[in-house]
């Protein structure tokens, strides 16, 4: 084999590196490497200049890959890989070494310990280097078209800027109506548009767009291929209402329904029919036969015509080039007794507390009594100590401010009692705080070791706390109602992320690749999420991440094909005995066995592999590598460094 | 070498592209030093990390080898942190069988703002080793 000749580029960095590091002994260090052709410290790498030298060095010396010892590759792997590129080198003969990060700011106390490790870095690229071959990356088509799956104002908006800019939209919707949690709450903060409102306007604006296809009553059941084709298969529940159904049809059929069910739109504070639909202007417009609990009595049959038992369930294929997820969270449950939660009638939950402001007016009613006081407890399954849920919900205090100052404008006598644990109104949401102290909203604090206590009193339900903010006076309340101020917690239901594999973070939200720098791509390839559904966020935030996760599937697919990085793994056909080990280490299903001659192997199938490497060390004959960290190169690296 | 590196110990750090490379990288922004006979190699993932590697680094002379594991910040999936703490246990053993102390083989999870962290275990791992090897 032809020996390989490389180039080495030190940087000063300006002084951020040769400050500390003596770049011309790193250089004259490593310039009698056999494979190193030429050896050249650089005031700035990155500037222009030295790139356009770099591309003249490479070509005119026919040099086979280049190694530069800068700043962290986080910065410039991607410059100088391109900077190969124009030198007609394929991407990947590319080493980076990193001597600012981890040599000269890391021991800016010791120049010559700085110097020596810089040099020992540049020798493991160097090693490195010499198995840095050209890779091909993987070229396939890509669908133009993108499944949205949740049809919350994330998922909704996601649709729009996806129809918007050409690509096709399959919007796919579990429940029989769109809106998500938006639809369940009528006044928001910070805008005067209420949320059915604002569900409507959206929805209105979907059915304009020929390129988007509507479904509710549907799951994804299936999903198959890699990112650019990815083969869905949708289960479709019917609604057992054929066309149409006339307004007077339905109110009557409504009536005549006999089965009443706990109604989960109202968080069970009501109940409703098994023909429903949960509110007059609610979309699409069709209402809905909840199978389930339907006794399939025939009353509603019979004053309805549109009704239709013998709707059969669906199972719908759609090939798509990307999948952005939006499906939102589940409010947190209260533990049994949680402040009084399920022992005490007079308590209930922040949601639960919405929907019985909307639903009524001049005075509050709860379980037939008129309400008065009203104690607030904050961050219930939130900020946990004890618990897992150690993060803060975000919009809960927000949420609950507007509901009480609401609460106190609609209905008469109504005093406000908020037992806190330090307010977290940032940004405009700051203006409703003030607005509720002014209307005379009483504000008690404890820390998380001094929680509010809830004791039930003969009827009386009575709220007690430290309040910090009193020099920990204990201060009581008498409620007539007590909000537990419920967080967001994940979706229960998480059958669509486990098909799709989408890695979930500490807070067991989904888990983007970096919060900062790729903060809606998670590390399955064409696979973005955008909403709730990877941490508390309110409208504003989770339209924001909608709309940068609809511009960044699209960006994936408006070539119509796409590149996948070939840094895969590779399982040695002579050494694989088939255990299966590798196959069972795999988090991605990417390993298949296949037969090779006589011999039943493993194979990789490089669409689908992440290069996680999770396959390598559990092989015992050791055939599994990953490509770009093989065994060879690693342990010829540990050669370098030691 | 000058005498202020012979009060270091030589540590091999596996940490990983996404998660404790950037955590290490800024300890060095943050200018916290550690000793700097402390090298890294970059991985995709703490998980796929072979023993034979870290048993090579022993066999080569390093006198330590720290795993800047991915924890559950993992983008890979949560089976990462399974799956690394079941590879540090066979090293651990395969190291009693060489009669190498399998104290000189760390671990800890290093997230991607944990640059103090490191940079305490970088501190508190070479101590001990200077103690125990170089005493
Ligand atoms: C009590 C309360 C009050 C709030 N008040 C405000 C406020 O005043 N202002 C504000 O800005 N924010 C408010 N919020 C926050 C707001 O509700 C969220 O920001 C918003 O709902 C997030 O939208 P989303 O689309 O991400 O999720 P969701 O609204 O949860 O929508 C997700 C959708 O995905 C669907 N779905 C789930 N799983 C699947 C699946 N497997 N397949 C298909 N579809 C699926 C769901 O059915 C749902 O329709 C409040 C939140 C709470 C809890
Ligand atoms: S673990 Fe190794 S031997 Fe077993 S199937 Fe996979 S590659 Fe083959
Ligand atoms: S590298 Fe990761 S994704 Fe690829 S086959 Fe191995 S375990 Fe699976």
């Amino acid at each position: 084999m032809k020996k390989k000749k490389i180039g080495v580029y030190i940087c000063h960095c300006g002084g951020n590196i040769s400050d500390y590091v003596d770049v011309e002994k790193v250089r004259q260090a490593v310039e009698g490497d056999d494979i190193v052709f030429l050896a050249k410290t650089t005031m700035f790498a990155c500037s222009d200049s030295n790139q356009r030298d770099m591309v003249e060095d490479i070509k005119a010396n026919d040099l086979d890959g280049v190694v530069v010892a800068s700043c962290s590759p986080k910065l410039h792997l991607l410059t100088f890989r391109n900077v190969s590129v124009r030198a007609d080198l394929n991407k990947y003969t590319y080493v980076h070494a990193n001597i600012r990060e981890q040599a000269s700011w890391a021991h800016s106390d010791n120049k010559m310990g700085a110097t020596e490790k810089a040099i020992h870095l540049v020798k493991a690229a160097i090693a490195k280097s010499r198995y840095a071959d050209a890779l091909e990356t993987n070229k396939i088509k890509a669908i133009k078209a993108v499944a949205v799956i949740g049809a919350g104002v994330a998922g909704m908006k996601a649709a729009l800027s996806l129809a918007e800019k050409e690509c096709d939209v399959i919007l796919i919707e579990k429940e029989s109506f769109v809106g998500g949690r938006v639809a369940q709450w009528d006044s928001l903060s910070t805008t005067t548009e209420t949320g059915k409102e604002m569900v409507k306007r959206l929805y209105n604006e979907l059915v304009k767009h020929e390129n988007i296809t509507i479904l509710t009553n549907c799951e994804v059941i299936e999903n198959k291929g890699s990112v650019g084709n990815m083969l869905l298969k949708i289960k479709k529940t019917p609604r057992y209402i054929g066309g149409t159904c006339h307004p007077e049809d339905l109110k009557r059929a409504i009536e005549v329904c006999p089965v009443e069910v706990p109604d989960e739109f109202n968080f069970r504070l009501t109940t409703r029919k098994a023909i429903y639909k949960n509110y007059p202007s609610e979309y699409p417009q069709t209402p809905v036969i909840d199978i389930k609990n339907c006794t399939r009595c025939g009353a509603c049959e019979k004053v309805c015509p549109a009704i239709d038992f013998s709707e059969k369930e669906e199972i719908l294929e759609f090939s798509v080039g990307s999948v952005l997820m939006a499906t939102g969270f589940d409010s947190y449950t209260p533990a049994y007794g949680e402040f009084g939660y399920a022992t005490s009638e007079n308590v209930i939950t922040l949601p639960q507390f919405k929907r019985l402001i909307d639903t009524q007016s001049d005075k509050l009613i709860y379980k037939g009594k008129e309400i008065n006081n009203i104690a607030y407890i904050y961050c219930v399954g939130s900020r946990q100590t004890d618990g897992e849920n150690t993060y803060c919900s975000r919009n809960c205090c927000t949420s609950t401010i507007h509901a009480a100052v609401t609460a106190k404008t609609k209905f008469t006598d109504i005093n406000n009692y908020h037992f806190n644990r330090g307010l977290r109104t940032y940004g405009k949401q700051e203006i409703l705080y003030a607005d509720s102290l002014s209307a005379g909203d009483i504000y008690l604090q404890s820390y998380e070791d001094g929680l509010p206590t809830v004791t039930l009193e003969g009827k009386k339900t009575i709220v007690k706390i430290n309040d910090i903010l009193t020099n920990g006076r204990e201060i009581e309340v008498e409620a007539d109602l007590v909000v537990l101020v419920t967080g967001m917690v994940p979706r229960a239901d998480n059958k669509v992320g486990s098909l799709f594999k989408i890695p979930k973070g500490r807070d067991k939200f989904y888990n983007e690749v970096h919060m900062k720098l790729r903060p809606v791509e998670t590390v399955i390839d064409g696979v973005t999420i955008a909403g709730a559904c990877q941490g508390p966020k309110n409208i504003a935030e989770s339209v924001n991440s909608a709309l940068s996760a609809a511009t960044k599937s699209y960006s994936i697919l408006s070539k119509g094909e796409l590149e996948t990085d070939p840094l895969v793994a590779t399982i040695d056909p002579e050494k694989c005995t088939w255990c299966g080990a590798c196959e069972a280490a795999c988090p991605f299903d990417a390993i298949l066995k296949i037969e090779k001659g006589t011999k039943v192997i493993a194979d990789i199938n490089n669409t689908v592999c992440k290069g996680c490497g999770m396959c390598a060390p559990v092989c015992e004959p050791d055939a599994v590598n990953l490509i770009a960290c093989s065994s060879a190169e690693i342990m010829s690296m540990i050669d370098a460094l030691v | 070498m000058a005498d202020i590196n012979k009060k270091s110990a030589k540590i091999l750090v596996f940490s990983t592209e996404k998660i404790s490379d950037p955590a290490i990288d800024m300890a060095g922004l943050l200018k916290l030093h550690y000793p700097p006979t402390v090298y890294t190699i970059s991985i995709p993932c703490s998980s796929g990390i072979k023993p034979s590697w870290i048993l090579y680094a022993y066999e080569k002379g390093f006198d330590g080898v720290f795993i800047a594991a991915d924890g559950s910040d993992c983008v890979y999936g949560e089976s990462c942190t399974e799956k690394t703490g079941h590879l540090v246990g066979k090293t651990h053993n395969l190291m009693k069988e060489r009669g190498v102390e399998p104290a000189r083989l760390r671990m800890a999870a290093i997230c991607s703002v944990c640059s103090e962290s490191f940079v305490k275990q970088m501190r508190t791992f070479n101590e001990y080793l200077l103690k125990t090897l170089h005493a």
